[in-house]
Parts: structure tokens; sequence; C-alpha cells
């Protein structure tokens, strides 16, 4: 050791195979010798005679571009980047020697971009450079992650079809009840305004004991497209099973809407259907609750509120005489409408 | 991790037979699925199952099966990962062979439930190698067989010329020798650090 901090150096041979990404440079600042690896980022210019801080913008410590800022002082980390581009970031340490100073550099975690910016092989690197072990483990691990990721797009894949399957009525491609509540649950949440449709399909029964189970599903399907071709998209019609149906409507201007929707699906579903040459009569019933009707609240309390009084109100339509639908009275009682 | 070593079968009867015949493998194996994933764990009674069908179905030894297996995953586009991490091994086929100890705990890395059996390599005389893979605890499972191929086809990666013979079993150690003649017989595949897309 020398008085200003200054080191005996290896000789140049041996630095070389040590660091071999390593600098030495003069008082003046200027490069005298590169290591063989530090060599190859400079393509082809040489780095030997030009200004450390020509070829290396050192960004930390902050030294304005003065170099006695840095040989002055004792060993130093630095954090530097390659003026030319790509403008690689190198991480690196600075120990003044006698007649200037050595800078050992690294990619750090530049190393991936860097090895393929300046093609390094495995030689490039000093044999105790964790470098590679690096890099196969970057590459390992996104091999694996890659696959866990396919993996979950194709788990996630089958939740979503297993969902759907789940929520759906098989028959008519409907939503099933399972359906029901979360369809509601998310219009309660979001305070929309909506109705709520209890259907009943009148005489349905009759058509499965006269002409069989095939002539009772085919009606069921038609019923089901008649109700989606009534409806609009942001509506949903549900199958809660057997002749029972939920029809739901939503957006503004929902209680004017009702009455008249009511009252075509009515006379749809009473139009005779054909089932192999054979005439299926049917006609719907239909109990209405009103969202606008009910004090906001618990999602869960105004779902069996509201299938509670459209059930009510659904038993008024069908002792009415079928063929109608009543709507939910809040004042108390149902108020009987006409079909 | 069973799923990585079901699946490469799964790739090297589907790149090199079709799917039909894996189709059929699947259908005769009755798993109630048809493709493995690599990313999950199965049943370990699976692996032997699954490549005793395999052989079955494709009328030919067990052992030339994995000697096969092996062979693909170095060679073929669909496996150029596997190829590729083999490569970190070194520069030289040489290298490669003197860091075989290694392989289990590389392997471990990248998969920490994929458990290889334990290998090591002793060099005898000049130039020739004796790979063990597996101990009386932890057999080699016909990784030896699979070693025999995966060492075959990379040492023409590397462009070097070897000899590779099974020598057998014994007390669930495999014994593979491995005689090298030449590094530089002809001219590898190219390989660079950072050509990983």
């Amino acid at each position: 050791m020398s008085a200003r901090g200054g080191v005996g150096l290896p000789d140049q041979a041996a630095l070389d195979v040590l660091c071999p990404m390593h600098a030495r440079m003069d008082r003046q600042g200027r490069i005298v010798h590169a290591g063989p690896m530090l060599a190859k980022l400079d393509k082809g210019c040489g780095l030997a005679g030009r200004r450390f801080l020509e070829v290396f913008e050192v960004r930390r410590p902050r030294i304005h571009d003065r170099v006695e800022a840095l040989i002055g002082r004792g060993p130093a980390r630095l954090r530097l980047r390659l003026r030319q581009p790509p403008g690689t970031g190198l991480k690196g340490v600075l120990v003044p020697v006698q007649g200037g100073a050595v800078v050992n550099l690294s990619f750090g975690i530049a190393l991936q971009e860097a090895v393929r910016d300046f093609a390094l092989t495995a030689g490039d690197f000093a044999s105790t450079d964790l470098a590679i072990e690096m890099l196969y483990l970057i590459e390992a691990k996104s091999a694996a992650m890659e696959a866990s990721r396919k993996l979950n797009l194709r788990l996630q894949g089958a939740r979503i079809a297993a969902e759907e399957k789940a929520f759906t009525d098989t028959l008519t491609g409907l939503g099933n009840r399972r359906a029901l509540e979360p369809v509601l649950t998310r219009l309660i949440d979001t305070e929309s305004d909506f109705a709520l449709l209890n259907l009943d399909l009148d005489f349905f029964k009759a058509v499965n004991d006269t002409l069989g189970h095939a002539a009772g599903d085919h009606v069921l399907r038609l019923a089901a497209r008649i109700m989606q071709d009534e409806t609009r998209e942001s509506d949903r019609v549900l199958r809660l099973g057997g002749d029972e149906f939920v029809v739901i409507l939503q957006g503004p201007g929902v209680g004017a809407r009702v009455d008249d929707i009511a009252t075509r699906l009515i006379a749809r579903l009473r139009a005779p259907m054909i089932w192999e040459g054979r005439t299926c009569s049917i006609s719907a019933s239909i109990g209405v609750s009103l969202s606008r009707d009910y004090l906001v609240q618990e999602a869960g309390a105004m779902i069996a509120a509201m299938m509670e009084d459209a059930d009510r109100a659904l038993y008024a339509a069908k002792a009415l005489g079928r063929g109608r639908h009543v709507i939910n009275d809040p004042a108390g009682g149902v108020g009987p409408m006409a079909g | 991790m069973q799923g990585l070593v079901n699946r490469a079968v799964e790739r090297f009867v589907r790149d090199t037979y079709g799917r039909t015949t894996w189709l059929e493998i699947m259908r005769g194996l009755d798993l109630g699925f048809s493709e493995f994933e690599a990313m999950l764990n199965y049943d370990p009674d699976i692996t032997p199952r699954l490549l005793m069908a395999v052989a079955v179905a494709l009328d030919r030894p067990e052992t030339d099966i994995l000697e096969d297996i092996g062979t693909y995953l170095v060679s073929h586009p669909n496996a150029a990962a596997v190829r590729r991490l083999l490569r970190f091994g070194g520069d030289t086929f040489e290298e490669v062979l003197h860091s075989l100890e290694d392989l289990p705990g590389r392997a471990a890395l990248a998969v920490p439930d994929l458990s290889l059996p334990p290998m090591d390599v002793s060099e005898q005389a000049g130039g020739l190698f004796c790979l063990r893979i597996g101990t009386r605890d932890r057999p080699g499972q016909g990784y030896g067989h699979l070693a025999v191929g995966l060492f075959r086809a990379l040492a023409d990666d590397y462009g070097a010329l070897v000899m590779l013979d099974h020598k057998g079993a014994e007390a669930g150690t495999e014994h593979v020798q491995i005689e090298f003649l030449s590094a530089d017989h002809a001219e590898g595949r190219r390989f660079s650090l950072g050509a990983a897309g």
C-alpha cells in the first residue's frame, strides 16, 4: 500500500484472467488497458487511449465529469452507463493504484440483454463469475413460468366453462336457478332499477301428459325463444325449473315497459305451437315486483322480499283466470291488472 | 413433478408418431384424460405404465424408447428449451460431462419438484468416462437409457465424437460408459447464451 491508497497490482495477464472486465487508467483518467471482456463492449473502436469518462457516464457518485474526484478518493462503488448505444447499465468498483486507478465492472441486472447485445460466451466471463448460473436460472425459471402460465390459462378456461355450465339450463340454453341470485345481487348492489317477472306456463302439464316429454321439451324451447325475442339484450331470462321462468327487465323506464312486455309475452305464448303436426296450446301467468318499490337494503333480504311479492302476484294472476299479469302493489295487497 | 416427465414422453410420441398413436395409447391406459400437464403432479406409478404402453404400441423394447426420448429432448425443435439448458453445462462436451453431477441440482433449481436420480461421473482412463445413475434407495428407473440417447445427441450438438454404451444395472445403479474420441469431429450446432426468446 502506498500513501494515497494505491495498491500494488498483479501483473496484467493475471488481471485479464481474474477480472476480464476491468479497465486500468492513468491519473488523467485515460484508459491504459482494457480487459478482454470489457474490450468487447466497444465495437471495434478500441478503448485504450480514450478518456474513461468519454466511454462511460458515471451516474453515481456524482462527480460532474471530473475524474480526479474519483481517483483522488479511496475505493468507490460506481454506477455507470455506456455512452454509446445500447447505453448498457453497469456496476463497478474503482480502486486507486499507483499511477492511476483500476475499475472492475459487471452488468448487474442488465446481464441478459448485455450477453445478447455483445454476443458474449461462457468463456468471456471469469470462471468464478456466477453470471452463467444466473443466465441458466433466468431461462429455466422463464420456461417453468411459461408452462405454469399456460396451465393457468387452461385451468381458467375450464373453470369458466364449468361455471357457465353450472349456471346454464341445458334444455333451453337460458340461465338456471343458480344464476338468479348473482344476477339480482349485481343489480341491487349497483342500485339499478329493474322488474322481476315470475312467469309460469299455463296448461304445460297437459301438453306433457297428453303428447309426451318430447313435446313438452319442444314447447319449453319455443317459450324460451319467445321470451328472449321479446326482451332486450340487457334483460335476462332464466328458467328456474319445470315450467317456471323468471324475466328480469332492467334499464331506465322499466316500470313503464312492464305492462307492454308482459302483455306481448302472454299473447305470443298463447299462440298455438306445432309439434310433429299436432297443436300444443299453452298460455302464461306473470307476477311482477318492481325494485323501485323497495327500500335499499342488503341484497339477500331484498331478493327474498321481491321473489315473495312476485310469487304472490303470480298466484293472484292465476286466481284471476290465467293468461294475465299482476304487478305487486307495495301499498299492501295485490293490485289486479288486465292481462 | 412427474407431469414434466410424462409430458416429455407425450411430446416425443406425438411429435414422432402422431396424435392418433398417442390418443390410442392414452385410451388403453384409461386414465380419464388424454394429455399430461407439465406443471401438475401425477401418481408416480403412471410413468412406468405409460412407458410400457408406449413400448407395446410401437412394438419396440422400452429401453429403445427411452433412448429415443433422450435424443428427442436434445434434437427436436419442440424441446429447444431442454437443449439450451443442457448447453449451459459447459462450452465443450467434455465440460458438460464433468458437470453432470450438477445436473440434478440444476434441474431442481428450475423445477423444485422434479427429482432426478443422483448421478456421478468418473474419468477412468484417458477419454473413458463412467456415468452412474441411481442408488439402491433411489434407483435409476431407466434414466440410464435416456442418458445414452441424450448424450449421443448432445455430443452431436457440440460436434464431438463419442461412443455410448449402457452397461446394465446393479443394485439400483445404472452404468453408462462414455468413450470420448474427439472434441471437434464435426461442426457443432451454434449456441449463444443470449439467444433465448
